[in-house]
């Protein structure tokens, strides 16, 4: 390991590692506007200068020099200080002073390092220069004039993102960075620009002058959007998420987070159910929680058992689907599933229902399979994982299903079920590719799965794990991609049909007979709420949405920016959300509102807090003991073999922004499909 | 101030854009010259046929063409075509005149250069006359700073220019005739102004 000494302190550094890196380690700060870990090196800010010896006498770009055996590094010297002064003159001559009128003012890298670098008046008597703003669709503001040229965002489209759409154009005083052709970002990931760029050149279209950072409360989260479990940070004030940021978690979304988990908290303000309604007379009517109470726990209370029937969605906590699986248990109910989407995941082992590689483990694989799912609409930080392990080289993909732009090479096997089967045999070549890898993995979406005859899809994808060894001692490549921030819990806690009890589908059906009397939809509006019958339906949620519509009384619950929630993300990774604000008007939060219930249909349940409920979780299944951390399933044989259908598989996400009740409500969100579907990029904006 | 060059200016762009048979020829042998999976590195000498085949500029459909040819994002060749001076990205005169304005060209009198082309043209940086003849473009370092100042029209360098030399090179220009090309002040390739100072025997060891 070469050893340097830095700012006379002997350190040892990795080979590898560049002089900037090593000053982290040696714990001195050295600004930078263009360097970024997670981005290539560009070099062209020139803010990260140091004095490096032995080597010409002039200051050297410490992002761009790797450490050497022997090196002598000053961080902080008299013509490192100078240098340090220079460039950052360079920077502000045609930077505008708008701090006043800039969003990124008060965490802008430019704002703090010309506190440090800055001279206090300026030398130029020249016009700054002035760039026209471009326009990157609904979510990016461009205020050009600002640009200081790091590159980061063109760095970011193009190795990240996987899409190459920025790039800087021109030349000297008159370089701009833009599109060129004017058009709006094809990316889900789009929005980390905005925390990339240092200064405000790129802002949030939809947070443009509404507040300053200094004036949020920041709560550090957990989004549920996707299935994934990005870290966030929800910004509020007030009453009002103002803001989601993402946080840095290496093992799950490194610091990027999807433009929906970003930009839909608008929709939490929008279409809320602020307080409990009855229908009476065919109508919707506010009343009061006892009153609404009282109805729903005598409705529960009058039928028996297998008339009731329960169904939680893609939104719904742990602690809301134990309590209430713990009432309609006392109920004597066997009718209740979490699986709204129609899978029959979940019956078998633990192992068959899990991203078994782990989100990291993606980097450790070297070949990919998907079958039928489009990770980058239905998990886009995945996606983005994958593409950096592709990036890195030697990893083919192969997709069976839909052909989709994944951002990354991938060899389209086949459509549908039969391509599995050919894989199995080995007769086609893409089984060789599989069987020569020593890690090879195999990601299995719900495309796949939400269909008749899922169980034996998913009994011949185990079959092809096994044939390609995609199992084997520390390594398990078999995953299934879920896209519901529920399900993992839900599965894990058994929050499925007991024995002869009736499956998402078949309650439906119940309903629509008759059999079922009372269905209580826990945030369930991905369903056909309108084939529910003559049964009574409780809707517990947050948002008016299909399945409020049909209710015959709603329990106004809370959004994950509003609880102290736990959700387990698609690789077994039990997270908790955290209070950011309250929910609105007289809403509460879910496992309470069930707790209530259950005293008031009779069959109380014994949790007085939230401590309490999470004590029964630790009980029920391991994994909600063990936040934080990926608790692992052991291989097992799952899948039931059967019939399969030739039909192919369909990707389950058509509209990456409407998703679910939140993104449905978000105006921003509608913005964003409206700019993807009138998406001709040739004649929009300025084009001529 | 100056128009971003950035910005595409509003001109009609045609629809399409291919190679004709003979320039499409010459591509396929100039992205033979570089290994496999290296075909971006063809781009500067392919933009430059697609431009000599459209007269003498850049249509977007161009780019995107040699973008498509050398499986290169659009942007990547938008940014090349960009930065470079040789590259027009809207129409220009039969005779395109450009002058180097950069550091040892100015230093040797660049700006009355360029002065006298504004004169006798008639139009000023960035135009082209109505008669479509001319067209004055602004550029930087064409790489002649030992013969400087000079100035590119269409594809010769005439070099060691003032005033009347450039105005004598536009005059001819307009009246049809050929101007000499190279040094103005007599002096061969880039050979010292007051003759050899080395080199000046038969050769012989020892000169």
């Amino acid at each position: 390991m070469p050893t340097l000494i830095i700012d006379g302190e002997e350190i040892e550094a990795e080979a590898g590692l560049t002089v900037l890196q090593a000053c982290e380690l040696a714990g001195k700060e050295i600004p930078r506007f263009c360097y970024h870990e997670r981005l290539s090196v560009a070099g062209n800010c020139r803010m990260c200068l140091v004095e490096v010896s032995p080597g010409p006498p002039k200051p050297a770009a410490s992002c761009a020099l790797p450490v050497a055996d022997g090196m002598e590094v000053k961080t902080d010297s008299d013509m490192v200080r100078k240098a340090r002064q220079g460039v950052m003159e360079f920077l502000l001559i045609n930077h505008p002073l708008d701090c006043p009128i800039c969003d990124q003012g008060g965490e802008c890298d430019l704002q703090d390092q010309a506190m440090a670098y800055g001279n206090d008046g300026s030398r130029f008597l020249e016009n700054k220069r002035a760039v026209e703003d471009k326009d990157l669709g609904p979510l990016i503001k461009t205020i050009m004039t600002r640009c200081i040229h790091c590159t980061r965002c063109i760095r970011f489209a193009t190795e990240v993102a996987g899409v190459p759409e920025l790039g800087a154009t021109g030349r000297g005083e008159n370089m701009e960075v833009g599109t060129y052709v004017e058009k709006a970002l094809s990316s889900e990931l789009s929005g980390n620009m905005i925390d990339l760029c240092p200064v405000g050149a790129l802002t949030s279209k939809p947070y443009a002058f509404t507040a300053r950072s200094w004036e949020l409360k920041k709560t550090e989260s957990i989004d549920v959007l996707d299935a994934v479990g990005s870290n966030i940070r929800v910004d509020s004030r007030g009453p009002e998420v103002m803001r989601i940021l993402p946080r840095n978690h290496d093992g799950v979304n490194e610091e990027w987070i999807s433009d929906k988990a970003r930009f839909a908290c608008d929709g939490l303000r929008r279409q809320r159910l602020d307080r409990p309604y009855l229908r009476k007379d065919g109508k919707l009517q506010p009343v009061d929680w006892p009153e609404a109470l009282s109805a729903v726990g005598q409705k529960l209370a009058g039928a028996s058992g297998d008339r009731i029937a329960a169904i939680a969605g893609d939104l719904a906590d742990a602690e809301a689907m134990l309590t209430l699986k713990e009432l309609m248990d006392s109920l004597a109910s066997p009718n209740m599933d979490c699986r709204q989407d129609g899978t029959r995941i979940g019956e078998g082992p633990r192992v068959a229902y899990l991203f078994n590689s782990t989100i990291d483990g993606i980097e450790d694989a070297d070949a990919l399979l998907i079958v039928g799912s489009n990770p980058r609409l239905e998990a886009p930080v995945l996606n983005a994982r994958i593409r950096k392990r592709y990036l890195m080289g030697g990893f083919p993909v192969g997709l069976i299903g839909e052909k989709v732009d994944l951002t990354y090479k991938a060899e389209h096997l086949g459509a549908g079920p039969d391509t599995l089967q050919a894989l199995i045999d080995g007769s086609i070549r893409f089984a060789g590719v599989m069987k020569d890898a020593e890690r090879p993995m195999i990601i299995v979406g719900t495309g796949a799965l939400a269909r008749p005859d899922g169980p034996a899809i998913l009994a011949q994808s185990r079959k092809l794990a096994e044939a390609a060894g995609a199992v084997s001692g520390d390594w398990n490549g078999f995953n299934v991609l879920q896209r519901a921030a529920s399900r993992i819990a839900g599965l894990d806690m058994g929050f499925r049909p007991g024995d002869d009890g009736r499956r998402t589908n078949q309650i439906i059906a119940g309903a629509a007979s008759g059999d079922i009397e009372v269905v209580y939809l826990l945030g369930a509006d991905e369903i056909d709420t309108s084939a529910l019958g003559n049964a009574f339906v409780i809707y517990q949620g947050h948002h008016g949405d299909a399945g409020a519509h049909r209710a015959d009384a709603i329990l106004p619950g809370a959004a994950y920016t509003e609880k102290e929630a736990t959700y387990v993300n698609v690789e077994g990774r039990a997270q908790q959300t955290r209070l950011a604000i309250f929910p609105p008007g007289e809403a509460k939060e879910d496992w309470a509102i069930v707790r209530a219930l259950s005293e008031s249909a009779g069959k109380k349940l014994p949790y007085d807090s939230l401590e309490q409920v999470r004590t029964r979780l630790a009980e029920v299944h391991p994994v909600f003991a063990n936040i934080g951390e990926v608790t692992p399933a052991e291989w097992e044989v799952f899948g039931i073999e059967g019939d399969i259908e030739g039909a192919p598989f369909r990707n389950p996400v058509t509209d990456f922004y409407l998703t679910d009740v939140i993104s449905r409500a978000s105006e921003t969100m509608a913005e964003c499909t409206a700019a993807a579907r009138g998406g001709n990029p040739e004649k929009t904006g300025t084009d001529g | 101030m100056s128009a971003p060059r950035g910005t595409p200016p509003d001109i009609p762009q045609p629809e399409s854009f291919s190679f004709d048979p003979e320039v499409l020829e010459a591509a396929e042998a100039i992205i033979a010259k570089y290994p496999e999976g290296r075909q971006a590195s063809a781009v500067l000498p392919l933009l430059d046929l697609a431009q000599r085949q459209h007269d003498g500029w850049l249509p977007r459909a161009a780019m995107n063409y040699v973008a498509g040819m050398l499986d290169m994002a659009p942007i990547r060749v938008y940014e090349v075509a960009t930065f470079y001076t040789m590259y027009n990205l809207s129409p220009v005169g039969e005779n395109h005149v450009q002058v180097c304005t950069n550091l040892p060209c100015w230093l040797r009198g660049s700006s009355r250069v360029a002065e006298a082309c504004e004169r006798v043209l008639g139009i000023g940086m960035g135009e082209t006359t109505e008669d479509g003849k001319f067209t004055l473009s602004e550029v930087e370092c064409l790489g002649a700073c030992v013969n400087a100042p000079m100035v590119q029209i269409n594809d010769d360098y005439y070099e060691d220019l003032d005033a009347s030399s450039t105005e004598t090179i536009l005059t001819e220009l307009k009246s049809g005739e050929t101007p000499k090309t190279g040094s103005r002040i007599g002096r061969r390739s880039c050979e010292p102004i007051g003759g050899l100072t080395s080199l000046t025997g038969d050769g012989e060891a020892g000169d």
